[in-house]
């Protein structure tokens, strides 16, 4: 996919637009103590609180069911809050209108209007607002170049490719300037060589633009690779909230440490501990844990070879090893090893 | 292909073959009927073949024909008001039903319950209720109200159809883009579901156009179609009713075909308008 460098996203979102700086405003989206439940039944989202900073990507992540998907619309007013109030730039919008609050969302399903052109889909905000024709064709033109689809502004949403609706919706989204983008599982309809393509288009468009994305997916990979901040959630709260790398390397309990992957949760005289897949090793090493196990599985994944073992207990742990390394003393299926971290390793998990 | 179709294939075909005999069969007799020769009778064989029976039916000044085409006219009349007020109602109502409201079933049902009961029952209720009330029947209230009992209940499940279809999404899209909920409507909504729109218009139409069982009790001086139909075939001693089936099958067709054409050739319209400003 070629990139328009000449291209300035910047000139389609004047500062004054997007953000009143006055020095005071720390974080674009603020959310207190909110909580979310149906006919006062069980909470979908139970009182969360979370503070995202000036221009930041942000993926909410979590199982299906989480919450992330019902805080993401509380976020852009289309579900009511329950409880707790929302703040975009420093103003309360809780009860605002979707179209008050300086947030756009871009639907799952993209929702591009079947009976309208690429173009008329991009422009729509603008005609609602009373804009001339040519002037509003010709400003969502400029958001059809941002993201590389000016070429086929005159197709309709049945002519596009995913990816390419995709893109429309995105304009579509963009051109009503909003201070925070909410994308639902963008990705999600996606195949997978279209869904890294795009993963990096979403991350450019976020920095060019410096406005905060929201993202909902259930994806490690893709919340790790996107984010500025990692929110993982599950039972309508937040498990944890940080860098993607902190998430990663200090995951504060079980569950996170399961979810984001690549993580044994082991426990050691009655403590529960994180450890790396790709620091752990199936040979005896000296100075660490070591644990009698039989390999069950073999994973080649390129760069690295994933081993999956079984303790005497039954217990299943996974070890991540060089392919350098594994080929030098390739273990088979049904080997004796020594599944074993060093100390330094283990990372303690909350209770 | 050389795969062996199984017994079932040839039975449900034979099935279906007996099915469509049973359904046209009739329809083509009456129609091959209505080009009896002069001669000819109410009955096989034909005697000739003529449009002598279509003449009688525009000339004959009354004789064998009655009202008829008086009647057609009413009937058209009535048939298009039912129409357009079963399309306009039928749209308000589906549109409420969007959200779920307070006595959203009991409409629902009794609606539904309207397409079971008997509609010579329905018909004569109503005409016994104006009765009591001293009221003398016309064509214009009771006649449209007694049958969009009917029509109704079509239309509203028309638009359930219709609009249980449309991604809800949509409008939301819609409401984030800052349309107010009359600009959903007008920009949104209305265009996605213009084809279902139409269809409650037709469907107004047609199941008014064939109604008596409501109608007859209602309707006051001046009989509908149908009615004068029924009256006259009883009496009937020559192929000139046929002419009246042929036509007024005709008629349904073209009305039909008419539709599908401006529908299509809008769609194309708007293809050809995209295309142009591409250029």
């Amino acid at each position: 996919m070629k990139i328009d460098t000449d291209f300035n996203a910047k000139k389609l979102m004047p500062e004054a637009d997007v953000a009143p700086d006055d020095g005071a405003q720390k974080y674009d989206v603020e959310i207190v103590a909110v909580s979310k439940s149906y006919d006062g039944g069980a909470k979908a989202v139970d009182t969360i609180s979370l503070r995202i900073p000036k221009a930041s990507y942000c993926c909410l992540l979590g199982p299906s069911g989480c919450g992330k998907t019902t805080t993401l619309r509380m976020l852009a007013g289309h579900e009511s809050v329950t409880d707790g109030d929302v703040l975009i730039h420093n103003k309360n919008v809780t009860d605002g209108a979707p179209s008050a609050r300086g947030t756009s969302m871009m639907f799952q399903s993209y929702a591009l209007f079947p009976h309208l052109s690429a173009l008329d889909n991009v422009a729509f905000s603008l005609k609602i607002k009373g804009v001339k024709k040519a002037e509003r064709q010709a400003k969502a033109m400029e958001f059809l170049k941002l993201v590389q689809m000016e070429h086929l502004a005159h197709r309709m949403p049945a002519q596009l490719s995913g990816g390419q609706q995709q893109r429309v919706a995105l304009a579509r989204s963009l051109i009503t300037r909003p201070k925070v983008l909410l994308l639902d599982e963008p990705l999600s309809a996606l195949d997978p060589f279209l869904r890294v393509l795009m993963r990096t288009e979403l991350k450019r468009i976020q920095t060019e633009l410096g406005i905060t994305f929201v993202h909902v997916t259930h994806s490690q990979e893709e919340a790790l690779a996107l984010s500025d901040l990692v929110v993982v959630m599950s039972d309508g709260q937040i498990m944890q909230a940080g860098s993607a790398r902190d998430v990663f390397e200090k995951p504060t309990n079980a569950f996170v440490a399961k979810f984001i992957g690549g993580h044994n949760v082991i426990e050691v005289e009655g403590r529960k501990v994180s450890v790396r897949a790709d620091k752990c090793r199936i040979v005896e090493s000296v100075g660490g844990t070591n644990l009698p196990a039989e390999v069950t599985s073999i994973e080649y994944q390129g760069p690295m070879v994933r081993i999956l073992v079984k303790d005497l207990d039954g217990k299943e742990y996974h070890a991540q090893i060089s392919d350098s390394r594994f080929f030098a003393d390739p273990p088979v299926v049904g080997e004796k090893v020594m599944f074993s971290w060093m100390p330094e390793d283990e990372w303690q998990l909350a209770a | 292909m050389g795969t062996k179709r199984s017994a079932s294939y040839y039975v449900l075909s034979a099935v279906f073959a007996v099915f469509l005999l049973f359904l046209y069969g009739p329809m083509i007799c009456v129609y091959l009927l209505s080009f009896q020769g002069p001669e000819g009778g109410m009955s096989f064989p034909m005697r000739g073949f003529s449009l002598t029976w279509f003449e009688t039916l525009f000339t004959a000044g009354g004789r064998g024909v009655g009202d008829i085409h008086n009647s057609f006219v009413r009937s058209l009349r009535l048939g298009a008001i039912v129409a357009l007020l079963t399309m306009l109602i039928g749209l308000a109502v589906g549109m409420s039903f969007r959200r779920r409201y307070p006595g959203g079933n009991f409409v629902f049902y009794s609606a539904i319950i309207s397409m079971i009961v008997p509609g010579i029952f329905v018909g004569f209720g109503i005409s016994l209720t104006l009765n009591m009330l001293g009221m003398r029947p016309e064509w214009w209230y009771s006649g449209i109200g007694a049958q969009l009992t009917w029509s109704l209940p079509f239309a509203m499940l028309i638009m359930f159809i219709i609009l249980g279809r449309m991604d809800k999404s949509y409008e939301e899209a819609a409401t984030d883009l800052g349309a107010s909920s009359f600009q959903r409507f007008q920009y949104v909504i209305l265009p996605l579901i213009l084809p279902g729109v139409i269809g409650m218009f037709m469907a107004g139409f047609t199941s008014s156009y064939e109604e008596s069982a409501r109608a007859g009790l209602n309707i006051g001086t001046g009989n509908t179609m149908p009615m004068e139909l029924t009256g006259l075939l009883g009496a009937a001693t020559t192929p000139v009713m046929f002419a009246v089936g042929t036509l007024t099958t005709l008629f349904m067709f073209t009305l039909v075909i008419t539709t599908l054409l401006a529908s299509w050739s809008l769609a194309k319209r708007r293809q050809l308008r995209l295309s142009a400003q591409h250029a």
